[in-house]
């Protein structure tokens, strides 16, 4: 135990240093080559430097690969492989703007490796009831889980700070979740991709110096996706992340097709005089989690982004609440 | 405080995730199809994988109905 508390220290401090780190070399080289691209929520012409992804995987890689250094699995390789594929794949799209399917089907194929290496077991597991096996059914859960958790993370990164701080909340809980439930190992490569996001925060809360791009935001979401696979916590990890399916849920119930944001005709967010955001009143715009807490009026930027951490505050607690209920079988 | 419907929506949508858990896991659980040889396995997936669809179509169908239900005004808004 006391060699896993040891380990959860230097790992976390190896995640968070290293982006804390790195961040402004990285933000200095993107200015500089002018991988810049304009905030439009800044009342005066803002330039913000993106990708902020290669921090994020270099805080993972570093970490992660300390924790495989003492306590090899197949479960942290998996993490490792599986993140550094879905990074790969936002890279891309941050360099070159890729068609809507691309992503969700390179997704699919980071996923790969979870199953290759056996890092999983085919149980779904739910609170009171207890658990089912599904092993066929269950690769298809795996292949389905990395996508959708890296494409509900990259759509909310709308706002300054939001991607970040989410899933440092978000993270953070299911690190809490996994201790709950027993699981000390995967919470222990779990600590990681909290750290990453506290201290990428730093640089891309209100006003922004950095995005973290779609390699940043899929970085992180496939990190996530695959802890709650290895984890066994996948319905535990869909709780804490509610806001974000929900925003996802209502722009795609809205639009009713997978596309992309830059594909959105209409706003669904305008600005007022005083550049407050506020929600657009055009009926073709999309249904998003902004729009509706923008829906009682104006708010500012740093506001709209307080709404949504306590409302992902909330999904943690109650993610907490669950992973008490998977001791009780009805 | 701002975005109370929401809130209420995250909820909601708890209630269902627990909910279809007494669903998923009685059903799905306790299925075991034989008598097809080697396509057991295979079978026996293909009608979890349909039940399951079928279950998360549901879902969908109720968390949109509910969406309607608590965002009307601000939706019509």
């Amino acid at each position: 135990m006391l060699d896993r508390t040891i380990i959860a220290i230097l790992i976390s401090a190896v995640a968070f240093v290293t982006v804390y780190a790195i961040t402004p070399s990285l933000i200095k080289v993107l200015t500089k080559k002018n991988m810049v691209v304009k905030d439009y929520n800044k009342e005066v012409a803002t330039m913000v430097a993106r990708p902020g992804g290669p921090s994020i995987l270099a805080g993972i890689l570093a970490s992660e690969f300390t924790l495989y250094a003492f306590f090899p699995s197949t479960a942290v390789l998996a993490i490792i492989i599986t993140t550094s594929f879905a990074f790969l794949v936002g890279f891309a799209d941050d360099r070159k703007v890729l068609g809507g399917w691309f992503k969700p089907l390179a997704l699919a194929a980071s996923a790969l490796p979870i199953i290759l290496l056996g890092a999983y077991e085919p149980h779904l597991a739910f609170p009171l009831f207890g658990s089912v096996k599904i092993p066929e059914l269950y690769l298809a859960l795996i292949i389905f889980i990395i996508p959708v958790m890296g494409n509900t993370i990259n759509s909310i990164d709308v706002l300054n700070g939001v991607a970040s701080g989410f899933m440092t909340i978000a993270s953070f809980a299911l690190t809490i979740c996994l201790v709950i439930v027993h699981n000390y190992d995967v919470a222990l490569a779990s600590l990681p991709l909290g750290f990453v996001s506290l201290a990428f925060y730093k640089y891309h809360k209100v006003p922004s110096k950095i995005f973290p791009g779609d390699s940043g935001a899929l970085t992180l979401g496939a990190m996530y996706g695959t802890l709650s696979i290895v984890g066994h916590v996948e319905i535990i990890a869909a709780i804490a992340l509610l806001p974000a399916v929900i925003n996802s849920f209502l722009f795609l119930s809205s639009v009713k097709r997978i596309i992309e944001h830059r594909q959105i005709k209409a706003n669904p967010v305008v600005h007022t005089e005083d550049f407050k955001l506020m929600a657009s009143t055009d009926k073709s715009a999309p249904v998003t989690l902004v729009r509706l807490i923008l829906a009682n009026g104006p708010l500012t930027e740093k506001q709209v982004g307080f709404v949504i951490f306590k409302l992902a505050l909330f999904s943690a607690a109650l993610a907490i609440i669950t992973s008490f209920m998977m001791g009780i079988k009805l | 405080m701002r975005g109370i419907p929401i809130f209420f929506y995250v909820f909601v949508m708890w209630l269902l995730i627990i909910a279809g858990g007494a669903l998923i896991v009685p059903i799905i659980a306790h299925i075991s199809i034989q008598g097809f040889g080697k396509l057991d396995n295979l079978i026996d997936s293909a009608v979890k994988a349909g039940i399951a669809i079928m279950l998360v179509v549901i879902w969908i169908l109720i968390m949109s109905k509910i969406k309607n239900w608590i965002f009307h005004k601000q939706i019509s808004h």
